[in-house]
């Protein structure tokens, strides 16, 4: 043990001591009140949530309440008992006012429950020790209730030059601190020991005040017992010794500068019941459930210092301590100088309350009436924080708010120095904390406003880009109907050669466009591709790569293309006048038309909600005829209207090109379609030679007949001339404009759904968290226009589903594009599901820890997100089986014949992969809910409610799929 | 050089133009409530005291003078004296939108300051030669934005110091201001001329 | 008569030199917009409740910077209209009722279980603290509202309450001390307001 330099600081005070009195009696031990209230803001920082429900049987030392962020902590059963409310109860707080508490009625037996010290605390990490002291509710005792564990963390920031232990306790009447020492004497030393080794520090130092003798020869005479090389430095009495600061001048010589910590300067401070509560921790198990305080005042009979259960009502222990209801005239919690009044003995005891002073009327006279300033300055000699008490007094009272931080008033540790030796008995520091109270409301009322202005700004901004771009649309659509009005006129002899310039651009423009989107649709399959191949899912890598091809082929196509125009335009641009296209009357009509028809689409469906719910009112059904019959009329005159220009330009065939290239873009998709086809046909036949399945033959068949398909669109695309005419032939050409807008539609509906979600994509880079992104409109957008492009794409479906009564041909198309459909949900579902997990990575790898992440609402929506993928692969299965019945397979076309015959088995197959992956994806939550379960055993409950559900779905994901695995070898065995 | 030094301290200390001449008093009473008002004000009339001195030396020796016509000196000193104000004016708007928003009135005013006409005027019944009238404009500014600035931070601690009610407000800003003109006496005895 | 017509020549010739001057002062110091409407609408409250009868907090602090009284603002209530007076040195005014009066901080809540899902209060939202989409129930991120009462007036339903948000131990602040004269120990007499009588 040795001795170490005392330094001094400036100001302090010396009030009469008043410690004699409850030192007289030994250590009290109060008997189990009746009930004990456990407020759950007991600390600095967020409120802990409770763990418990009302009704709950707990034990001693069980956890009751659990952190709730960083700067939180746990709270844990006082005694065996009952939870006999949550509830709003009156809290020990200046303001008086309530706070939410579990109140906990004891049984009387005190059953602990199993205790698990952590015995090997010097061989385990340390910040495993840190969390394991969160856990046991570890808060500083000195009187802020700053969690020990965040404060230990931050102790690692700078080079740590001195440990300072606080025994100091200079508030008078206070001698809590004291019977400590002499009680616990060795588990304080342990517990610095501890914490000495937690925080790596050399230079350990318990400061105490000289007025306790007993406490320091306690002290001593262990040290020097166990050769200890902690010092101790006994400082001379002034109050306010004990403050953190203080202390630390008193000790080091250095001064904690102005706003910052004195982690800043590489020192940490704790106070002795701290101290003792981590090695009560960490050596017994035994989390923070009791404390020291001071029972004193000339109210009591039998002033004392007691051990206390946390939660205890302090009208308890003025029973207890024999108080005198005619003397009390104040009852204050903490001590004379910085301690607050309470208005009601109900509040409990809480882990920073060090003392309950019951006064008489003679010991603590009321306040004297404020009187003025006489400027006498005695205020700056008493300050120990060397501020000018009087400076900030004027700008206090003045709300000169600015000024008085101008002046330091942060530094102010509202010791009360200055009030005590005012001569005018002015309540200098009731003026200090009113000012730092509204200046920190300032400030949060600052913060709001900027962030209130920040989603002003950026919601103005938001909709003035939705109007631009509704606006630019609005154009878009206006330029594209002129021109095709303006390519109309071209036809018509008296204007062909001068309007023929603006057009050409408008083409090129609109080729332009298409190449810029191809190409990036091309770089993004390119990537999907890489993706793939890295986690080598080879049947995706198939199906991409053919995607590329095409998208390159398209590509190619357009540039082409363009190429021509631009040869063209030049030509053209000979012509001078550019007169601007003015919109057709028959865009106009048409627009309307279009209109109309959406109407009706819109009552319809409203209409066939309503039959879903009540399927046998015949009115309704009767409505839903006529609207029907209202729709289709409706949709001819579009068709008709939208025909009408096109034909002549058609007939006008000045570029043939574009007309021909949707025309084209199909036959080149069915060609990629049938070649996919022969791919995998290929495939399965590799595959059955290998087991030497009976249905070679059948499936070599099909290889041939899918070939033959496969050339004879290649050589349709070799010529498309020849094509094209063959398509406009064909009898489905009347309606081919028809669904050249539904398409359209489409196409509007995905760019909906692509911006909304690239939009939200955005407000997440932007660093915007998860709430904002919901408050903003985008997530209600995306949904609306993935609603909406599901009804178009039903829309298309039923309407392609008339002619397909005449060509079978569509009839394969129905069934594709309500595949196609439902896959799209399913993509949809599988990102969600996606992106959820990537965001619970994301959380996990900021180093939140599981709780945390568990309190995000990622995991939440993982589980909706998979939920929904499984409906939705659930639902995929059962049309999947329609067109196995229908009778396709008895059309002549050979054609038909083998896409028929690969359609159902591609679905089959895609099918059983989806309830692989199903499974795979349940298998793998439920590892990682058990791997969870083992790092959070306190969680045990929750988590296994979850693996069981998950191994639910497991189950019947795996039952799923066996039938189809099943299905399937029966349609082979059926061919 | 002494010469200088002593105007100098003439205008600033012995001569001050507010408190012992008595010019400008409109701004050292209305415009001293802030510090930071104050020493906006004091900035912008230190600037135009002494562009103005300096004009009004060069109209008065180059274009009244040669034709005689002395007389017209104070109504070419008020021109003077007006387009530098707007001149300022328009530095302060552009250069601090704040100050300029803070001297409000008070900037036009300084047109009517009297201090800046007596500054030009006095500069020609002193005779004053080109330097002398910029050291006398600019001494006088000093001097002026020395007391202002004094002033402000004076009633600044009295608006939160407890004053008598019927004191409160101007008043107590008037026995300030003229218990620091006593105080400015006792530089009298500084220059023996 | 010479020297009439000279006294007059030169005056006319100092005023166009000091025309000229001023002319390019002008244009050398033109001032481009009005930099005060930032400061301005930083010591608004950004409730952008539009009591005061502009469409948000910026036009007003614009109309402000324009001559517009400054009491217009009840959310702000009296704390804001001194701030602005200290900013802009003007006289401090009490709150123009006419524009509301001042409340204490309140937010809206929905009661879901009444909410048709209309999505009309979302629109309404300035900052955009309602939460939810067509046909499902909305609700209110009570941290982010400004207790405008925007979107009270267009709920069909009137599903939506203005709460006030109370008072609870984290954001209790200390009262100011009551001062020397609640205490009625006047030591100067004219300050002993009782006793001044004529």
């Amino acid at each position: 043990m040795q001795t170490a330099n005392i330094f001094s600081f400036h100001g302090g005070i010396h009030p009469p001591e008043n410690k004699a009195q409850s030192l007289q009696l030994p250590l009290g031990k109060p008997s189990l009140p009746s009930e004990l209230i456990l407020p759950l803001g007991q600390h600095i920082g967020q409120s802990s949530r409770p763990l418990v429900k009302v009704g709950d049987k707990v034990l001693k030392g069980e956890t009751i309440a659990i952190n709730n962020g960083f700067l939180s902590s746990f709270l844990h059963a006082p005694t065996s008992g009952t939870i006999a409310a949550i509830e709003e109860r009156l809290i020990a707080h200046p303001s008086g006012l309530s706070d939410l508490c579990i109140i906990l009625t004891p049984d009387g037996n005190e059953t602990w429950t199993t205790l698990e010290p952590l015995s090997n605390w010097q061989d385990i990490s340390k910040t495993d020790v840190l969390a394991y002291l969160s856990e046991m509710g570890i808060i500083g005792m000195g009187g802020a209730g700053f969690p020990t564990q965040v404060k230990l963390q931050g102790a690692h920031k700078n080079p740590l030059t001195h440990f300072i232990i606080n025994a100091a306790e200079c508030e008078p009447y206070i001698t809590a601190d004291d019977m400590l020492i002499r009680e616990k004497t060795l588990e304080l030393v342990l517990g610095i020991e501890i914490l000495q080794h937690l925080v790596e520090a050399d230079n350990v130092v318990i400061g105490i005040e000289d007025n306790k003798p007993t406490a320091i020869a306690a002290l001593k005479s262990l040290l020097i017992k166990r050769n200890s090389k902690i010092q101790l430095a006994v400082v001379p009495t002034k109050y306010p010794s004990g403050g953190e600061k203080q202390l630390i001048q008193l000790l080091t010589g250095k001064e904690v500068p102005s706003g910052q910590y004195p982690a800043d300067i590489g020192i940490l401070c704790q106070n002795v019941g701290t101290c003792v509560a981590v090695h009560d921790a960490i050596t017994l198990g035994k989390p923070l459930i009791s404390r020291f305080t001071t029972l004193t005042g000339d109210a009591l009979k039998n002033p004392q210092n007691v051990e206390v259960l946390l939660g205890t009502p302090v009208a308890h222990l003025l029973d207890y301590a024999d108080s005198e209801k005619k003397k009390l005239s104040r009852l204050i919690m903490g001590g004379p100088m910085m301690g607050y009044t309470l208005d009601s003995a109900a509040v409990p005891i809480v882990k920073t309350s060090n003392c309950i002073l019951a006064a008489s009327k003679k010991e603590l006279p009321a306040p004297a009436p404020e009187q003025a300033c006489i400027r006498c300055g005695m205020c700056e000699q008493a300050c120990p924080a060397s501020l000018l008490p009087q400076q900030l007094l004027w700008f206090s009272k003045s709300q000169e708010f600015e000024k008085a931080e101008h002046h330091n008033l942060f530094d102010c540790i509202e010791c009360g120095a200055c009030s005590y030796v005012c001569p005018s008995s002015i309540p200098l520091v009731q003026y200090y904390r009113h000012s730092k109270s509204s200046i920190r409301e300032a400030r949060e009322a600052n913060v709001k406003s900027d962030l209130a202005k920040q989603r002003f700004e950026a919601r103005k901004a938001r909709q003035d880009a939705e109007a631009a771009e509704k606006e630019a649309k609005r154009l878009a659509r206006q330029k594209a109907t002129s021109s095709k009005a303006t390519d109309a006129k071209k036809a018509a002899p008296a204007k062909v050669a001068p309007t023929a310039a603006a057009p050409i651009s408008d083409e090129s423009k609109k080729l332009k466009v298409d190449i810029a989107i191809g190409k990036s649709k091309l770089k993004k399959l390119q990537k999907l591709l890489l993706e793939a191949q890295e986690n080598e899912h080879i049947e995706e890598i198939n199906n991409l790569q053919l995607q590329v091809t095409d998208q390159e082929k398209t590509l190619a196509a357009l540039e082409e293309q363009l190429a021509k125009t631009a040869a063209e335009a030049p030509v053209a641009a000979t012509a001078t006048t550019t007169a601007k296209p003015s919109p057709a009357p028959v865009s106009d009509e048409l627009k309307k038309a279009k209109v109309d028809v959406a109407l009706i689409g819109v009552k319809l469906k409203k209409l066939q909600k309503q039959l879903a719910d009540t399927p046998d009112d015949q009115e309704l059904k009767d409505k839903i005829t006529a609207f029907e019959v209202d729709l289709k009329a409706a949709q001819d005159t579009v068709s008709k209207l939208s025909e009408s220009p096109q034909p002549s330009s058609n007939a006008a065939t000045p570029e043939p090109k574009a007309a021909i290239s949707d025309e084209l873009k199909k036959l080149k998709i069915d060609a990629a379609i049938a070649k996919a086809a022969v791919k995998k046909v290929e495939k399965a036949l590799k595959k059955a030679e290998e087991i030497q399945a009976p249905e070679i033959e059948s499936i070599r068949q099909q290889l041939q007949e899918a070939q033959q398909r496969a050339d004879e669109l290649e050589k349709a695309l070799a010529n498309p001339q020849d094509a094209s005419q063959k398509t406009e032939a064909a009898p489905n050409s009347a309606d081919a404009d028809a669904a050249k807008k539904r398409k359209i539609d489409l196409a509007i509906a995905k760019a909906g759904v692509k911006k909304a979600e690239k939009n939200i994509q955005l407000l997440k880079e932007q660093g915007k968290d998860e709430s904002e992104i919901e408050a903003s409109e985008w997530p209600k957008k995306l949904i609306e226009a993935q609603e909406k492009l599901a009804t178009l794409e039903k829309e298309q479906a039923t309407e392609q589903t008339v002619p397909a009564a005449a060509a079978p041909v569509s009839a394969a198309n129905v069934d594709a594009d309500a595949a196609k459909k439902r896959k799209i949900d399913l993509a949809i579902a599988k990102a969600g599901v996606k992106k959820a997990e990537k965001n619970i990575q994301l959380l996990k790898e900021q180093g939140k820890d599981e709780s945390e992440i568990e309190a995000s609402e990622w995991p939440k929506k993982l589980i909706e997100a998979q939920e929904k993928l499984t409906a939705l692969e659930a639902e995929e299965s059962t049309p999947a089986a329609a067109p196995v019945s229908a009778p396709v397979g008895k059309t002549t076309d050979a054609v038909t014949k083998s896409e028929a015959k690969a359609e159902p088995e591609m679905d089959l197959a895609n099918q059983i992969k989806k309830e692989k992956i199903a499974v795979a994806l349940a298998k793998a939550q439920i590892n990682k809910l058990n791997k969870r379960l083992e790092s959070t055993p306190e969680e045990a409950d929750s988590i296994k409610q979850e693996i069981a559900s998950t191994e639910q779905r497991l189950h019947s994901a795996e039952a799923l799929l066996e039938k189809l695995i099943h299905s399937q070898t029966n349609m082979q065995e059926n061919r | 050089m002494t010469e200088y030094l002593l105007i100098l301290v003439s205008t600033i200390l012995v001569n001050n133009f507010v408190l012992v001449q008595f010019l400008g008093l409109c701004p050292f009473m209305g415009v001293s409530g802030k510090l930071e008002t104050s020493i906006g004000m004091a900035m912008a009339t230190t600037f135009v005291l002494t562009l103005s001195s300096l004009c009004s030396y060069l109209t008065y020796t180059y274009i009244l003078q040669p034709f005689g016509l002395e007389y017209l000196q104070t109504i070419s000193f008020i021109l003077v004296i007006a387009v530098v104000v707007q001149f300022t004016e328009m530095v302060v708007h552009k250069t601090s939108p704040l100050l300029y928003r803070v001297l409000g009135i008070f900037l036009p005013l300084i047109t009517t300051n009297c201090a800046v006409l007596g500054v030009a005027l006095q500069n020609i019944s002193k005779q004053n030669g080109f330097v002398e009238s910029i050291l006398y404009g600019f001494g006088a500014a000093v001097g002026f934005s020395f007391v202002l600035i004094l002033f402000s931070a004076m009633r600044e601690r009295i608006n939160v110091a407890d004053v008598p009610t019927v004191f409160k407000g101007s008043a107590i800003g008037m026995i300030t201001a003229g218990l620091m003109a006593l105080a400015f006496m006792g530089f009298t005895a500084l220059v023996q001329i | 008569m010479f020297t009439v017509l000279l006294a007059i020549g030169i005056l006319v010739l100092l005023s166009l030199i000091f025309g000229a001057i001023l002319g390019y002062a002008n244009v050398r110091f033109h001032v481009e917009g009005d930099p005060i409407v930032d400061q301005i609408d930083a010591l608004l409250p950004q409730t952008q409740c539009g009591q005061c009868g502009h469409p948000g907090c910026r036009p007003y602090a614009e109309a402000i910077a324009n001559g517009e009284a400054i009491n217009h603002c009840p959310p702000g209530g009296q704390a804001t209209i001194q701030a602005l007076a200290d900013l802009l040195d003007v006289e401090a005014v009490p709150l123009d009722g006419d524009h509301g009066a001042e409340s204490a901080k309140r937010v809206a809540v929905i009661r879901e279980d009444e909410c048709i899902g209309c999505t009309k209060c979302i629109q309404a939202c300035p900052v955009d603290a309602i939460l939810g989409a067509a046909k499902q129930m909305h609700t209110v991120i009570a941290d982010e509202c400004t207790g405008c009462d925007l979107c009270v007036e267009p709920c069909p339903v009137d599903c939506i309450d203005m709460v006030e948000v109370g008072v609870t131990a984290k954001t209790w602040s200390w009262d100011k001390p009551q001062g020397i004269a609640a205490t009625s120990l006047n030591i100067i007499a004219t300050d002993r307001q009782a006793e001044v009588t004529h």
